[in-house]
């Protein structure tokens, strides 16, 4: 059992050796920054679903206190990183690449600081590995390198039993930043602690930590504080960037190539950074979750640079002004590194899990604005790319927008880590072509989703309203039938009612005339007897005999139409 | 974050590295050179000048990137060092206006715009761009700098000298010549490779060297020191030089061990002509080569096949100019076929 010792290591191609700049934000040991008024606390500090607030605005809430709970499997809680009053849950300045506002939660700090009951697992060890990552997810511990992944899903291996291989990524190649390094020379013992958990949960057979060999001191104390440890192995690997890049990093390890498609689990390693394992040594040692990290607060406007323990929410301008920086001079804020982190626009702009390091450039660190000129196919981009893409083919197709073309050169394995514009002599942006690229193709791609549901919505429209257009004709046709039918009926009718009727007025007709003539015989019988007038109505009715039927058939008509 | 890396120090480099096979040039060929590289230069800037404004582009930044002044530099050292002024001017502007402004400009342009410039003067203009000069040692009159300047200018050579004694042709043309008669290497050699000495003695020019033409030799050591030194400086990767270098010692290898009477040696290939100025700084012009390490050593092989195939085979007595374009049509092809395997990916 050896901790440090010569391994075989391998090697990456491309890499650049920027300047690193690193060595003026190690000279002072880590200090805790002041506790400042209002916290402002992103729903969004983390890859995945953003969390779903659980307080409402004039709530008291206490230090390590949930406030907003996870939506969804990839997502993250937020703790209350002090004591205090919720003063506002609405849309704020955030730090990201587009500038824009997202939901956040405000807190006015009471200054007392005060710890809600929080208690450690007592024995990790007896948790099985689900029950671990349950403590861990619900600390909210993310990936402290930068890119901020939820850490319960890393260290959960799937069906696979156990794991061939941890890497605790301490290699921080980005220049300026130290955060790492301090965290590994001051707080190995947490970081130590935190790889037994983590291996306990991911039944890991070994453990790597690797450190670029530009940090002595940190190697030194990683070595010191992992000696008790059985197979943890401290790794020393050469300085390039991006040595730090999880991807990179394995196959300098390992020698293997986390595939295209896949992910370092599928090789067996699963790679997380020191300061996450120190934060899920806190979550399970301490009970408390990730509410504070270390920030580096350096470049040429900063006067003391160094790291800070920042809580989370902390404006970056009371860093900068902490770590007696001049706001005046800076020309350019970044969050991250120069390599890869992003310029921000406003000062006021909150610390987040993913904030590695505040950095004030001044106006002479940032290179002279030279033109950018047309790319003389030098193949220095491809030279330097880690992931052996071609850039040069990638910024042709990226411009000429052919969008099929950029992914068939692989664009989606760039990990935008920036050699490439760091290199190019003519000055192209690069990274910014290919992150343009990859967001014109979600947009398409979304887009395209969007034109499917719209395409489906439209035929089921025109199947709806064919459907519609049969179903009321159908009804059209039923009614027309059942008119006709009704008509049919009461013709019919009509025919039998007058044939009744005519059978009645032939047989009114025919009592008459039975009437008529029994008082003919009854005038007869009498004889001479003068004619009573009645008799001579009658005869006059007489007169009219013959033609008896005929008449009582006009009468009858307008009677048989009523009906 | 930037490397202190542009397109004006890369060009300035390449400049640079060319002082040393400029300095052997001058030493054994006179001044000629020196007032090519002027006119070429001088030429080529108000062409691109005219160009970017007819065009519409920012002039400072384009004149500053000094990609003007390198391909005038090529080109001139592929003119006779005695060419009359208007061969040099024409090929310049025509590297510039029409091999590369018309086809886009910086970057864009398909073919090599010197090697453009270089041929249609060749097939243009064949006297003038065939009658080169013997070492200054054995040249009947070697001209001062002015006396060089004022024939290249006005064409007034000095009382008593005949343009036809100054000239004399190189010595891969030599060789070809020769060899047509059939006379084999070995002999053409002896006769025209003596010591000094009996050179003089028999008032015969020595026109080959120990390794290559006499003077040329050392010319190509100056521009190989200039291109390791690229090569150093990571201007130029080693892909198209080893392999345009390579495939021509191969294939001079194999012939000269068939026949070595009739193919001349390896090694008098790689340091005769343009051979090392090609593989060093022709065939490296990024704009026209293959992009990726398997496509440049592709593309400079091919270059060294080519250039043996014509040489040894062909009507010219060197090549490098026709074999770089008819790469430079390659490229796409050769671009298309040999990607790089990507991180994480299985070879295609």
């Amino acid at each position: 059992m050896s901790n440090a010792g010569a391994r075989r290591l391998w090697r990456f191609r491309g890499g650049v050796h920027p300047p690193q700049h690193k060595q003026v934000s190690t000279t002072l040991p880590v200090r805790p920054a002041a506790l400042p008024a209002r916290l402002t606390l992103p729903l969004h500090q983390h890859i995945g679903e953003p969390a779903e607030p659980l307080v409402k605005r004039g709530q008291q809430v206490l230090k390590g206190q949930l406030i907003a709970r996870p939506q969804g499997y990839v997502s993250a809680p937020v703790h209350a990183p002090t004591s205090g009053t919720v003063v506002d849950i609405g849309e704020y300045p955030v730090p990201h690449p587009s500038g824009l506002s997202a939901p956040c939660i405000v807190i006015e700090a009471d200054g007392e600081d005060r710890w809600i009951d929080h208690a450690p697992v007592a024995d990790y060890q007896s948790l099985s590995p689900s029950e671990l990552r349950n403590v861990i997810r619900e600390a909210g511990i993310v990936g402290l390198g930068g890119a901020g992944f939820p850490t319960y899903i890393k260290l959960n291996p799937g069906h696979r039993k156990a794991l061939d291989t941890l890497i605790l990524n301490g290699v921080e190649c980005e220049p300026y930043i130290t955060c790492d390094d301090m965290l590994m020379r001051e707080r190995a013992g947490e970081i130590a602690a935190g790889i037994g958990i983590v291996r306990h949960a991911l039944q890991a057979r070994q453990c790597l930590v690797a450190i670029e060999d530009n940090k002595p001191e940190a190697y030194d104390a990683m070595c010191r504080a992992t000696a008790h440890l059985e197979d943890v192995t401290v790794v020393q690997v050469p300085t390039l960037y991006p040595a730090g890049s999880e991807k990179q990093l394995i196959k300098v390890l390992t020698g293997k190539e986390v595939p295209s498609d896949g992910l370092a689990l599928h090789i067996g390693v699963v790679c997380t950074n020191v300061g996450t394992a120190a934060a899920v040594h806190r979550a399970i040692d301490r009970g408390e979750p990730l509410i504070s990290r270390l920030v580096t607060v350096t470049g040429g406007a900063i006067g003391r640079p160094g790291n800070l323990e920042v809580l989370l929410g902390t404006p970056m301008e009371e860093l900068i002004h902490q770590c007696a920086g001049d706001s005046g001079a800076i020309e350019r804020l970044v969050m991250g590194g120069p390599m890869m982190g992003f310029a921000l626009h406003r000062f006021d702009l909150p610390v987040i899990k993913t904030t590695n390091c505040v950095l004030a450039l001044t106006a002479a660190e940032l290179p002279p604005p030279r033109p950018v000129m047309p790319c003389i196919r030098c193949g220095a981009c491809a030279d330097v790319c880690p992931v052996n893409l071609l850039p040069q083919q990638l910024y042709w197709y990226s411009k000429a927008k052919d969008l099929d073309r950029v992914q068939e050169y692989h664009l989606f394995d760039c990990i935008e880590c920036g050699c490439c514009s760091y290199v190019c002599p003519s000055n192209i942006p690069l990274v910014q072509y290919f992150r343009y690229a990859k967001g014109d193709i979600w947009t398409r791609e979304r887009e395209k989703e969007k034109a499917d549901i719209a395409r489906r919505r439209h035929e089921f429209r025109l199947e709806r309203l064919a459907r519609e257009k049969a179903e009321r004709e159908a009804r059209r046709n039923r009614k027309k039938a059942a008119l006709q039918a009704d008509t049919a009926r009461r013709e019919k009718q009509a025919e039998i009612q007058e044939a009744i009727a005519r059978t009645q007025a032939r047989r009114r007709a025919a009592m008459k005339a039975a009437e008529t003539q029994r008082r003919k015989a009854q005038q007869t019988a009498r004889g001479r007897e003068r004619p009573s007038p009645a008799a001579r109505n009658a005869g006059g009715e007489g007169g009219n005999e013959k033609s008896g039927a005929p008449a009582g058939m006009t009468e009858d008509a307008p009677q048989g139409k009523d009906e | 974050m930037h490397a202190p890396v542009s397109v004006t120090r890369v060009m300035l480099q390449v400049l640079l590295a060319m002082i040393p096979g400029l300095a052997a040039y001058i030493w054994f060929f006179g001044w000629g050179i020196v007032y090519n590289l002027l006119i070429a230069m001088t030429v080529a800037v108000v062409a691109e000048t005219v160009m970017l404004a007819l065009r519409g582009r920012p002039l400072r930044p384009y004149l500053l990137d000094g990609s003007a002044l390198v391909t005038a530099a090529l080109l001139a050292f592929a003119i006779p060092p005695l060419a009359p002024w208007w061969v040099t001017a024409i090929g310049s502007a025509f590297a510039i206006v029409v091999a590369k402004h018309l086809y886009g400009g910086l970057g864009y342009n398909p073919f090599n715009p010197a090697m453009v410039g270089y041929v249609m003067l060749l097939v243009s203009f064949p006297r003038e761009m065939t009658s080169w000069v013997p070492p200054l040692d054995f040249s009947v009159y070697p001209m001062s700098f002015l006396e060089a300047g004022r024939y290249i200018l006005t064409g007034q050579l000095p009382a008593g000298v005949t343009f036809d004694a100054l000239t004399e042709a190189t010595p891969l043309d030599t060789l070809k010549t020769n060899l047509g008669m059939g006379n084999t290497v070995a002999e053409i050699r002896a006769q025209l490779g003596l010591d000094e000495a009996t050179s003089r003695l028999l008032s015969v020019i020595p026109i080959f060297g120990a390794i290559g033409g006499k003077g040329w030799e050392w010319i190509a050591g100056g521009f190989l020191l200039g291109g390791l030194w690229l090569i150093h400086r990571r201007i130029i990767s080693w892909h198209i030089p080893l392999a345009m270098l390579g495939a021509l010692a191969i294939m001079a290898l194999l012939f000269y061990l068939i026949a070595p009477d009739r193919y001349a040696s390896p090694l008098f290939h790689l340091f005769s002509g343009a051979t090392m100025l090609g593989a060093f700084f022709i065939a490296t012009d990024p704009v026209t080569a293959a992009s990726s390490p398997m496509g440049r050593l592709i593309y400079g092989a091919g270059i060294g096949i080519l250039t043996y195939i014509i040489r040894a085979w062909g009507g010219y007595p060197d090549s490098i100019a026709f074999a770089v374009l008819l790469m430079n049509m390659a490229v796409p092809l050769i671009d298309h076929y040999f990607k790089p395997r990507v991180f994480g990916h299985d070879r295609d």
